[in-house]
Order: structure tokens, then sequence, then C-alpha cells
């Protein structure tokens, strides 16, 4: 079974650390990941870039773009896609798609700053 | 969790909302200021017990709040209080969910604090002391470091310019739309300037500098948080973290200022660059351009040229000109010459530039820049007249070691070989 594992964690806490104590975390993350991915098992690892760059698109008709992140609590995360695009708008086409294909709910469109591809066998 | 790492950057992240409430409660930034301060010594001794609170700035405003009134209430224990004004339990859940619905004015509480730091009475270098003593909540000590001055004196002018504004009428009540905005904008400035006040320097002191440049990004992000659909914020964020992304490549190992042209670019931080453009993307989908967002987009020319010979000059112009015409003034025309020189080369560059001479000849870079243009022409007298004026405007020893590098240059040129390579 392949589990994903989702991270929380107060974004102004995390932005207020030093370059020095961030680094410190990625260095312990990278040990415990390392392991993962010896043993064929560390699927993609993504380190998202903070909230302030993420658009949202709602999918009502026509679909909505709103500046921000998704802030609503009372849909929940089902999914996600990591899709390779020249900017934000091409993104944007690509979640109009697949809003035009699954409407309702939205699709939070983050860029994304670290991207481990992950080793997992399936 | 509850090392004193965390308790730390949990202080600092929640200090602008907890002291910009407080603000709001007493109307008194030194009040204010000190209920904070309460509230932080009281937090190391609980949390490291008790475990972090869910909400550290609730719990920040909560008790900083009580303890003050603590306080007022034993100054004056001659006046007995009236019962509904005695302080409630800390873990009183009423008081909790009362804070939690204050988290509306917050937005409001943030921008009230950054905006009283930028009063128009005070000096741009009050602005950022207070601001970085007040809402960054760096020590006076760090401050005067920051600035190159004694802190005594840093503690004067940071009193001074509180006496200042503790004068001055500070509207309480919530902001209408076009207030909000014209804060907005004094506050982005003020954020601006304190980047500035890092990226500038140079040498020993672009060390101790650095972190003015990661506290405006800071507070820059904090902004674009608080007003998500702002063009302006995401242009100004993305301008702050284009140019930081630089940070690495833009001092050698002397701590000698290395040229946009001559940096290593492998050292530049592709994260920052990445969420620059990304914010860009963002901004531009608001078709209501500005100048942070004019110059970000020249940032970010810079950031996607992998090699000096790729960079788009022609569309950097084309942005100067832009910003121009939204915001004249002789500095952006000065650094549009530098892009004119590279598109039509530099005698149409210092034709641009020779009627800015009598506003800008106090300042260091009109020189360097009329020199290195008038070097490119050959006129090798004329640019070390230039030279000469720049080192004597020069701000630091590494600017004026920049031009001697270029006056070094020009007397090689001027043995034998007189001339021959000075066009290029």
């Amino acid at each position: 079974m392949l589990y994903a594992i989702l991270c929380y964690h107060d974004e102004d806490v995390v932005g207020s650390w030093t370059s020095e104590q961030d680094a410190a975390v990625m260095n312990r993350l990278a040990v415990v990941q390392d392991k993962l991915a010896r043993e064929g098992r560390l699927g993609p690892v993504a380190r998202l870039l903070p909230t302030t760059s993420a658009t949202t698109l709602r999918k009502d008709d026509p679909p909505v773009v709103i500046d921000g992140p998704y802030a609503e609590t009372k849909e929940q995360l089902l999914g996600f896609y990591v899709v390779d695009c020249r900017n934000l708008d091409e993104a944007l086409d690509v979640a109009r798609d697949l809003g035009a294909a699954n409407p309702g709910g939205a699709y939070e469109i983050r860029p994304v700053g670290v991207l481990n591809p992950g080793s997992v066998k399936t | 969790m509850t090392d004193a790492a965390w308790i730390d950057a949990a202080l600092t992240s929640a200090r602008p909302q907890a002291v910009g409430a407080l603000l709001r409660y007493f109307r008194d930034l030194d009040i204010a200021e000190e209920a904070f301060q309460n509230a932080c010594l009281r937090a190391l001794n609980s949390w490291p017990q008790h475990g972090p609170p869910r909400d550290p700035a609730a719990w920040l405003i909560m008790v900083g709040r009580n303890v003050a009134i603590d306080e007022v209430r034993r100054n004056r224990r001659q006046q007995p209080l009236p019962e509904d004004e005695a302080i409630s339990d800390l873990g009183d859940a009423e008081d909790a969910l009362a804070e939690r619905l204050d988290g509306s004015h917050y937005r409001d509480d943030i921008l009230r604090l950054l905006f009283i730091c930028c009063h128009p009475d005070l000096p741009a270098t009050q602005q950022i002391a207070l601001a970085l003593r007040v809402v960054s909540g760096l020590t006076v000590k760090q401050i005067a470091r920051a600035f190159l001055v004694s802190e005594a004196a840093m503690e004067q002018r940071i009193t001074r310019a509180k006496a200042r504004v503790a004068g001055a009428e500070v509207p309480f009540e919530t902001p209408g739309a076009v207030e909000r905005s014209e804060r907005l904008a004094a506050v982005a400035a003020m954020v601006y300037l304190i980047f500035n006040e890092g990226y500038s320097a140079s040498g020993d002191a672009a060390a101790t500098r650095a972190p003015l440049c990661e506290e405006a990004i800071r507070l820059a992000r904090l902004l674009l948080r608080l007003f998500q659909s702002e063009p302006e914020i995401m242009g100004l964020t993305a301008l702050l973290l284009l140019q930081h992304a630089r940070a690495a490549a833009r001092f050698d190992a002397e701590g000698a200022l290395v040229l946009l042209d001559d940096q290593d670019r492998s050292l530049w931080n592709q994260k920052m660059i990445a969420e620059g453009l990304a914010l860009i993307d963002k901004a531009v989908r608001h078709r209501r351009g500005g100048p942070y967002q004019i110059q970000a987009a020249i940032a970010a020319l810079h950031a996607g040229a992998t090699r000096p010979e790729e960079t788009d000059w022609r569309q950097i112009d084309l942005l100067y000109g832009a910003l121009e015409a939204i915001q004249p003034s002789p500095v952006v025309t000065l650094n549009r010459a530098v892009a004119v020189s590279k598109v039509r080369g530099p005698q149409a560059a210092l034709e641009l530039i020779e009627p800015l001479a009598p506003r800008l000849s106090n300042y260091f870079h009109f020189f360097g820049v009329r020199g290195a243009f008038l070097m490119q022409l050959g006129r090798n007298d004329e640019a070390r007249v230039a030279f000469d004026r720049a080192i004597a405007l020069a701000n630091s020893s590494a600017e004026a070691a920049h031009i001697r590098m270029h006056l070094d240059r020009l007397m090689r040129d001027s043995q034998p070989h007189n001339s021959k390579s000075s066009r290029k």
C-alpha cells in the first residue's frame, strides 16, 4: 500500500527560521528520506513554495481564480497532481481542463520549490 | 518541540500580530511592547513545562493583556476597579474565544503597527529603526550594529522616534478602503527601505546587515498574506526575493562589490528566484502594473539570463521606460541608461544622462556610470575626471575600490597602447 504523508506546520514559524536552522532541518529529513530511498520505498517528495505564491481555482461554472491558498475547511484534500508548466497561466489551463472533467470543489495551484522524484517501484 | 529555538521562532513570528493587538487595547506603544515582553517571559517559563499553545499569538496577547491590566491596577491600588474588570484566569476558555474572534482585527492591527512606524515626520533612518525594534523585535544592540552606530546613539534615535509617534494622532478605528490602501503603500515603501539598508551595505557591513534583507522579505510575505490580491505587494515581495537571491555572488572574498556581469551565477539562490518568478506570474494576471512589479520584472530578466550575454537588455530598456513614465526620477533614467548603452551603445546612453547632471551632481553612481560610458567611447581624460568625482562621493570603501579598478584600467590603457582596447 502506498501512503501519502502530508506536511502541515505553522508557516510563520517555518518562515522565521534562519537559513542555518532551515538547512539543519532539511539535513535531518534527508537522513530519513535516504534510508527509505535505499529500500526502494520512497515516492516523490516535494517542498512547496510559501502559500503566498499559491493561486486557487474554484471549480464553479465558470471557474473563478482567487489569489492565495485554498482556505475553506468544509472540503477535504482528496488528491494532487504534479505538472510541469512554463508559468502560472499554463498551470491554470491544466487546472481548468481537469475542472471541466470533474466540476465542483477547488484546485490550489502551488509552485513546487524542491522535488525529489523518489524511487518507489509499484 | 519545546526547545529554545522553536520558542524563539514562535515568539518572533507571533510578535507583529501580538504587539499590534496589544497596541489596539492600550493605545500606547510602550505599554504594548512591555506587555508583550512580559508575555514572552512567561512563555519561556510556561511553554517548556506545559507544551506550546495551539495559537502562540493568541496566548501572548491574552497573557500580555492580563499582565498589563494587573500592572495598571497595582499602580492605582487606591482606586478600586469595578468587579467586571477583574482579570480572568489565564486558562479561561471564554477569554480564549474572545481572543479568537478578535483575530478578525489582526490584519488591521499589523498594518497599523507598521504604519505608525512610517510616520511622515520621521526621517527614513528612524522609520527603519523603529520598525525593526517594534515590529521585528530586533534588540537595540542588533539594530545599532546594522547601522554601525553605538548602542546609546541607537537607543536615543528610537526613543526620539517613539516620542514623535506618540505625539501624533494614530487613528485606531478600522480604516476605510482608501485609507487602508494608502497605509499599505506607505508600509510597502518602508519595507523596501529596510531591504535597501541591508542590500546597499558592502564590505564588513554586508554580513552584519544581511539580516535586514531577510527581515524585509519576512515583512513583505506577511503583508502579502494579509493582502493576498494586491499585485504591488506581490511585486514588492518578488523584487526583494530576486535581488536577495544574488546575495552570495555580490561580493568577492575581499568584500569588494562584484558587478552583475561578473557574478558567478551558479551562486544565485534558485529557490528564491523561483518564488519571485511565481509571484510575478500572479501579479501579471491582475493587469494593474506598478513600480514594484516593473522593478521585479527587470530583476526577473537578469535572473533568467544564465550568462550575462543572454540578458534581454531591449526588454529591460522598455521596462525602465515604463517605470520612468509612472515614477519619473533621475535615478531611474540613470539605470535605464545602462540598458540603453547595451542596446544602442555608449553615445546614446551618454546623451540620455547628460541632462541629469545638475540633479545628480552629488550622486556617486552618476559619475561612476558616466565615467564608464566615457571610457567605452575612448574619452579617457573625461572618464578619469568622472571617476575621480565618483571616488570623492563614494559611500563605502567597496564603492571607491570598484571605481579605482576602472582608473587602474585607464592608466594601463594610457600606456603605449593608448585606447586600443577601450572601445568594446
